[in-house]
């Protein structure tokens, strides 16, 4: 079986004016609702204090809610099914140092109000953590970038590596603004997510990118544009395969994963879908703009032979 | 098409038969178990232990299902949890306090095993339930201690050389003595410098003497800070009867604790950070000084202390320390002549000398024991000292409740912490949570798995299922990584597993797809497998060197779930390398390497 059988080359490069109009708006947008909206950042990085209540029936929040507003800990407390109606999430914001001892007067206070009630999970995580939590995070996405910078400057040409680059902090901001607009909790699950999609995604414009030296090597005569043109539709099927049976794990990890694997899996998913569309129609381009030609790569082909030996 | 070596597939037996060795046990399950490690060095624990131990149960109608003995710990599995119930608390009751005693649960594999050194993989908190702690140390609070003590001896050589000193006066980072005038302060210096080498003491220009810590020294109190709170903390958790608790160095001043299948955080929270220590003081019996204390008006060196247990009574208390809870080698809850909960200490030698010298000097007057918890000092006890008392057996009883004269206890024999901590972070997960998390886990990653078997399958034929095949090798592998390290595998670990075993198709779909595209262009079946592995290798490297650069950044900068998800993904890279290159490409040598082929089901 074979789904994608192309006789001539698609013509990308010409489309790339279009294609980095495209990727223009949506960045800006992402962007735009990264300041307006905001991140919601999970306890981990905000610091407070999450429990997971489960009960035997479902039971009625705003009792729990008027509970907690009796003892004096209604202020900034957010109380939500997850998962199921039996099941209930109560985050409660940081307040002073003596926090940690708080998740147990909590559930004393409300484990009367529905049957059966037991304390799943608890998590506090004190002020002094979160802040190292954005700092590594954003120390770990700098590395990365450097890190595949350099790989891809010794492997191709620095015009690969910073269109690679470009590509792929595209699709990072794009993840961020999704999560941005739509209110869902960024959480260090997510951001391993948001890391593996970097890692993910320079891998397909990686394959791309072989193609077309590659194609400078095997092909005499013919435009750069071409040329590329010519990398992208051969690249294409597997483009599309590898990413759909990614997408089917994926897939899985969001329908049977649970709420705790959810805005994982959100997050890969956009992140897949932008990668193949930012490696293909944003990084080439961008190669192209830069002034690749078949001079830049000779040098490095040889040093390519070697590294395979 | 070239032949595929010999060695090369001899690795590859090699590697399948390993990691399917080391596989095997995840698939066993656990079994109740009790498990035994010796609480002091001086405690032996080698095969005689086991003999009595075994004798002891046999006494008593409970054979152990299997042991395992690893030189450190002893774990020996019984059926069912009402044994392993009853044989923890024989077990206990025979070997005394100098063991700890635990339940467990272990493997269900087979016993060789173990052997073999072939467990399963280790849980993390959120796949087995259990509480996980990050703990700040206090470090000023550290530093003070050490300032207090270098007060406490200048004053006692000051004071045992006779000679008179001021004010002592304890800053951040030093110590000032003062004295009435500069012959006086020459005088103690050249004796302080003389009795007290350890302490860097310097004169400036008045008739001051200053003791101060150098930030080289800072350093050290810092380290040994952290250092003998972890000692206390293992101390503290081994009393708790956790089997396998982690304690671990976080930075330079926190402390990871994490405690499987714990539950009762409660009481876990309470005893891991309380900072209990003993300190006996003397009496000022004068009443006139006590009405003035009372009324808010302290005298110089003295200090207004509350009674435990709630009671009203007021005592004033010399702030001089005579004795700390450091000279107490064993502390027992028991009780007193009167049936009252009392703590039984036993003080080393020259915790027993100055206790002798102490109470032979006060004959008729009290004695105060000051217990300081968490920064606050209340008096259990002050008795009239009847007589002196030597052989450094103490007994302290006073308003306690049993399970309070059990916690202190427990507090005092542990030892107390070199400087308070406090809890920044903390996660429970129920054992229910977990074992849902684990189920999840294992869905996604099954169902994930069987699309992508089908569709390649359907896809690619032949070439698909072996596809198929060496992805079934590759989380072979993994699994046997992951059981041979003993990385903690939590549920973005699992997520890890999945979206590697999802990545890692992409090499074999890549050799698929150029293996297609030569023949389209014509060449013979053998030619093309051997070009289509051959171009497809380049990408598949480079492409895998990216995704690791990414993975190295995870487990650098990440920490909980980010480093648990970092690990495994960098090791399902590494795997998928292997099994994605040289297992199909060994398969589809030993299926074609000998046939004449004219069309190839791609």
């Amino acid at each position: 079986m074979e789904f994608f059988r192309f006789k001539r080359d698609i013509p990308f490069m010409s489309y790339g004016r279009i294609t980095t109009a495209i990727s223009l708006v949506t960045f800006i947008l992402a962007v735009f609702f990264l300041f307006s909206r905001g991140l919601n950042l999970s306890v981990e990085f905000t610091g407070g204090t999450v429990m997971e209540v489960a009960y035997t029936q479902s039971v009625d929040l705003g009792q729990i809610r008027g509970r907690l507003t009796e003892a004096g800990l209604g202020e900034q407390t957010t109380v939500q099914n997850y998962g199921t109606s039996n099941s209930v999430i109560i985050r409660l914001p940081n307040k002073g140092k003596a926090n940690a001892t708080e998740s147990s007067r909590v559930f004393d206070l409300i484990s009367g109000v529905g049957t059966g009630a037991q304390l799943k999970s608890v998590e506090f995580i004190g002020p002094e953590v979160g802040q190292d939590l954005v700092t590594n995070g954003l120390l770990a996405i700098l590395f990365v970038c450097i890190g595949i910078m350099a790989y891809l400057a010794i492997r191709f040409e620095w015009r690969f590596a910073i269109a690679a680059i470009l590509a792929n902090m595209h699709d990072v901001v794009i993840i961020l603004g999704f999560f941005a607009f739509f209110r869902w909790e960024f959480s260090l699950t997510v951001l391993a997510a948001v890391l593996a999609v970097l890692g993910y995604s320079v891998n397909e414009s990686v394959v791309v990118f072989d193609r077309i030296r590659e194609n400078f090597r095997t092909i005499r005569g013919g435009s750069v544009a071409e040329i590329i043109n010519n990398a992208i539709t051969m690249t294409m099927s597997r483009t599309i395969i590898t990413h759909g049976c990614t997408e089917m794990m994926v897939l899985s990890m969001l329908f049977f994963g649970g709420p705790s694997l959810h805005n994982f899996a959100l997050a890969l998913t956009i992140g897949i879908l932008f990668g193949i569309y930012s490696s293909v129609l944003v990084a080439s381009p961008l190669v192209m703009w830069f002034g690749v030609s078949r001079e830049n790569l000779v040098k490095v082909v040889r040093s390519k032979e070697e590294a395979v030996v | 098409m070239s032949k595929f070596p010999l060695w090369k597939y001899l690795i590859i037996i090699i590697a399948v038969v390993v990691g399917f060795i080391y596989t095997l046990p995840n698939f066993y399950g656990e079994t109740p178990a009790v498990q035994i490690s010796a609480g002091h060095s001086n405690a032996p624990l080698d095969n005689n232990t086991l003999a009595t131990i075994n004798t002891y149960l046999s006494q008593n109608q409970i054979t152990p299902s299997g042991e395992i003995f690893d030189g450190k710990t002893l774990k020996l599995r019984f059926s069912d949890t009402d044994i392993q119930l009853r044989a923890r608390d024989l077990i206990s009751q025979k070997l005394g306090q100098d063991y700890i005693v635990a339940l467990n649960l272990v493997p269900a594999s087979p016993l060789w095993f173990a052997k073999l050194n072939a467990k399963p993989m280790f849980l993390g908190l959120d796949l087995r339930g259990g509480v996980h702690f990050l703990l700040e140390i206090d470090m000023d609070a550290a530093v003070k201690k050490t300032l207090d003590k270098y007060a406490g001896d200048i004053k006692r050589d000051m004071r045992s050389n006779k000679i008179r000193y001021g004010n002592i006066e304890v800053n951040s980072n030093s110590v000032v003595i003062s004295f009435r005038d500069s012959d006086t302060a020459n005088n103690a210096f050249t004796q302080l410098k003389q009795d007290l080498p350890g302490i860097l003491l310097s004169r400036d220009s008045g008739n001051n003497i200053n003791a101060v810590i150098t930030p080289e020294e800072m350093q050290k109190i810092k380290e040994a800070a952290v250092k003998q709170n972890i000692l206390i903390l293992h101390n503290r958790v081994n009393e708790l009867g956790v089997a396998e608790p982690i304690i671990q160095q976080q930075g330079a001043d926190r402390i990871v604790v994490e405690l499987p299948g714990l539950q009762d955080t409660a009481r876990a929270r309470d005893l891991l950070g309380r900072t209990a220590t003993l300190e006996v003081r003397l009496v000022d019996d004068d009443q006139v000084d006590l009405n003035q204390a009372i009324a808010g008006n302290v005298p110089g060196g003295k200090e207004l202390l509350s009674e435990t247990g709630g009671r009203a009574g007021k005592i004033l208390v010399n702030k001089d320390v005579e004795l700390t809870g450091d000279s107490i080698t064993d502390a027992q809850p028991g009780f007193d002549e009167n049936g009252a909960p009392a703590v039984n200490i036993r003080l080393d030698s020259s915790g027993a000398g100055i206790f002798k010298q102490v109470t032979g000097d006060n004959v008729g007057h009290r004695m105060a024991m000051v217990l300081v918890d968490n920064g606050r000092s209340e008096v259990v006890t002050a008795p009239v000292i009847r007589t002196q008392i030597g052989g450094g057996q103490v007994q302290i009883s006073g308003a306690m409740t049993v399970e309070e004269a059990n916690d202190v206890a427990l507090l005092l024999r542990s030892g107390s912490l070199a400087a308070p901590m406090r809890v920044i972070e903390e996660r429970t997960v129920g054992p229910s949570l977990g074992k849902e998390n684990i189920s999840k886990g294992f869905h996604s990653v099954q169902w994930g798995f069987a699309a992508i078997a089908v569709f390649m399958v359907i896809y690619y034929m032949i070439f698909g299922a072996i596809a198929v095949v060496s992805l079934s090798v590759n989380l072979l592998l993994l699994i046997a990584v992951l059981s041979m390290l003993q990385a903690s595998l939590t549920l973005p670990g699992i997520a890890a597993i999945a979206l590697a075993l999802g990545m890692a198709i992409d090499s074999n779909v890549l050799i698929n797809e150029r293996i297609r595209e030569e023949l389209r262009q014509g060449r013979k079946p053998h030619i093309a497998i051997e070009a289509g592995y051959e171009h497809a290798w380049a990408t598949i490297l480079d492409s895998n060197v990216t995704t690791l650069i990414a993975g190295l950044a995870l487990l650098a900068f990440g920490s909980g779930p980010v480093k648990g998800f970092a690990v495994v993904h960098c090791l399902g890279i590494l795997t998928s390398m292997f099994s994605a290159v040289m297992v199909s490409r060994g398969i589809v040598g030993f299926l074609y390497a000998r046939r004449h082929l004219t069309k190839l089901h791609i």
